[in-house]
């Protein structure tokens, strides 16, 4: 970039100096405004409290070990319940999500001036509001239970997997769309062979990922009686029955675990 | 059979691709169409069959005036002109069967194509299309596990299925090896021969051009600066659709291959080594 003769030679430097001390300003302004950050947000913080925290973390760790065992006889039907809330909620959301990404996505959308918006706007909106609020408005709407956990899950997949799948969507080689329209098909058709085969793996990640997501939200909806092994978890919280609390998250632990071998799988399955 | 009268493209960036390009190609003639990148090669024969829509001009296929068209006469329009392209273009995730049968698209409804239920006159046909390309072993394999060569036969394969009276092709050989190239090229110029076709073909190879095709067009910069045999392309020619370079080399090869009644001992390896 910048030049300069010795002699022969001719030194070469990526960038000028005024630019590399520009960028070492920044730098610098960064982190005196992260420094003076940590400041005003710890001001409020009881330091005695802090440093007791080990000896308070190790109190409780010793209350919660060993997990009630037994207890598990009554987690198998909410972790079922959990389960299907996560699958059914994002099977919901799939159906939905699907017409709405292809009215997003630019080069399927039916109109970019008045179909597009109204997609992105479900999108986002969607996206904007955390599964556990809709669950809190579902709960007072719907009345307690799974029913309203289910919805809020698929309320709120909707917007991510929309979204994920119009960008596919945006991303498939026009070419292949172009040889199959060129043969006289039909729109639904040229759907059908150009752009359905080129989004599917993306379609069963994104599916399969949102699942996994949603198996680990659906956990907490009980927190709001939505449903669930939440329910469980409250309850044992609110009675201080730490071995129970231990108990349930190793039962959410080894589902999670489950549920990502299973999206690996399924991953695997389509590429 | 094809008629090109006035046709232009101005693109929204404002390139003027076209400017007023007249064209007849008769029926069953094999034409080359060549010139450098940008000459408007891929708009025009993207006008043709309007994946690309001309600005002004007319088209016309037989006694169908294309540009006069709506969307869904073009759509029956469209399974009279096959197309294939440089990148293949076949869907990647479907296999050989399904992507020369999507040539029948035209010709069938939604759901008998969404559960692949083709006539069994399609599919008979699609099997003796793939025997005539050579692919009858690879019927089930996924387009994306094939050759380049072997892809461009089943793009062949699948403009064939949709029994076009033209074909118009875009760079068939740009992506493929100089012994494929002729293969391909061979086996395109020897099918329209055998039905009859008239074809359009854009091509940058200008010696493989010379050595199959009965017409060559140059066009530069939208506009048609040759018409001729192919043993009318002298340097001066080249010269004025490419530009200035040595071109000595290209037409002492040329002149060797076009007469038919020299038994040229270059072109008759070219033969040889096209056919293995």
């Amino acid at each position: 970039m910048t030049i300069e003769r010795i002699g022969d030679h001719i030194l070469w430097k990526r960038q000028p100096p005024a630019v590399v001390a520009a960028r070492f300003a920044g730098w610098l302004v960064l982190v005196a405004a992260t420094l003076w950050c940590f400041e005003i947000m710890t001001r409020d913080t009881i330091w005695s409290f802090v440093l007791d925290a080990p000896r308070q973390g190790a109190d409780l760790v010793g209350r919660m070990v060993p997990p009630r065992w037994g207890y598990i006889q009554e987690l198998w039907w909410p972790m079922w319940e959990t389960l299907n809330i996560a699958t059914l909620g994002t099977m919901i959301a799939i159906v939905m999500a699907l017409p709405v990404a292809f009215c997003a996505a630019r080069n399927t959308t039916p109109s970019v001036l008045f179909v597009r918006p109204i997609a992105l706007f479900i999108i986002v909106s969607s996206r904007s509001i955390n599964s556990l609020i809709w669950a809190l408005l579902l709960v007072s709407i719907l009345g307690p239970g799974s029913f309203a956990g289910i919805i809020a899950i698929g309320l709120r997949s909707i917007g991510f997997l929309a979204k994920l799948i119009y960008e596919a969507i945006e991303e498939i080689d026009a070419s292949q769309v172009e040889a199959i329209t060129a043969t006289g098909a039909s729109g639904a058709q040229t759907l059908v062979y150009g752009i359905w085969p080129q989004i599917l793996p993306a379609f069963a990640g994104v599916c399969v990922f949102r699942w996994d997501i949603n198996i680990r939200e659906s956990t907490v909806l009980g927190l709001v009686g939505a449903g669930g092994i939440g329910l469980n978890l409250q309850a044992s919280l609110n009675v201080l029955a730490w071995p129970q609390v231990t108990l349930i998250f190793i039962v959410i632990l080894a589902t999670v675990v489950l549920s990502e071998w299973v999206s690996a799988r399924v991953r695997h399955a389509f590429i | 059979m094809l008629r090109l009268e006035g046709l232009s493209k101005r693109y929204k960036t404002g390139d003027l691709a076209l400017q007023n390009v007249d064209l007849r190609v008769p029926a069953g003639q094999v034409m080359a169409l060549i010139g450098p990148s940008g000459a408007g090669k891929s708009t025009l024969i993207r006008c043709i069959n309007r994946l690309v829509e001309p600005t002004a001009g007319r088209v016309v296929l037989g006694d169908t005036e294309i540009t006069a068209l709506s969307r869904n006469e073009l759509r029956r329009a469209r399974r009279r002109m096959g197309m294939i392209f440089q990148e293949y273009a076949l869907v990647e995730r479907l296999t050989v069967m399904e992507n020369v049968l999507s040539g029948q698209l035209g010709h069938v409804g939604f759901w008998a194509s969404y559960f692949r239920r083709f006539p069994q006159a399609a599919v008979d046909e699609a099997f003796s299309t793939l025997d005539r390309v050579g692919l009858s072993e690879h019927v089930d394999k996924r387009a994306d596990a094939l050759s380049g060569g072997q892809r461009q036969r089943v793009g062949i394969a699948r403009a064939m299925l949709q029994r076009p009276e033209i074909l118009l092709i875009d760079e068939p050989t740009a992506s493929l090896d100089p012994k494929t190239s002729r293969q391909i090229m061979r086996l395109i110029c020897d099918l329209c021969a055998e039905r009859g076709l008239a074809a359009v073909i854009n091509i940058h190879d200008v010696q493989l051009a010379q050595l199959f095709v009965q017409r060559v067009v140059g066009l530069q910069d939208g506009k048609i600066v040759f018409d001729g045999p192919p043993g009318d392309l002298t340097s001066e020619v080249l010269t004025q659709i490419y530009g200035e370079e040595d071109w000595t080399a290209t037409v002492r090869r040329k002149r060797k291959a076009v007469d038919p009644d020299d038994e040229d001992p270059v072109l008759d390896e070219e033969r040889l080594a096209g056919n293995v």
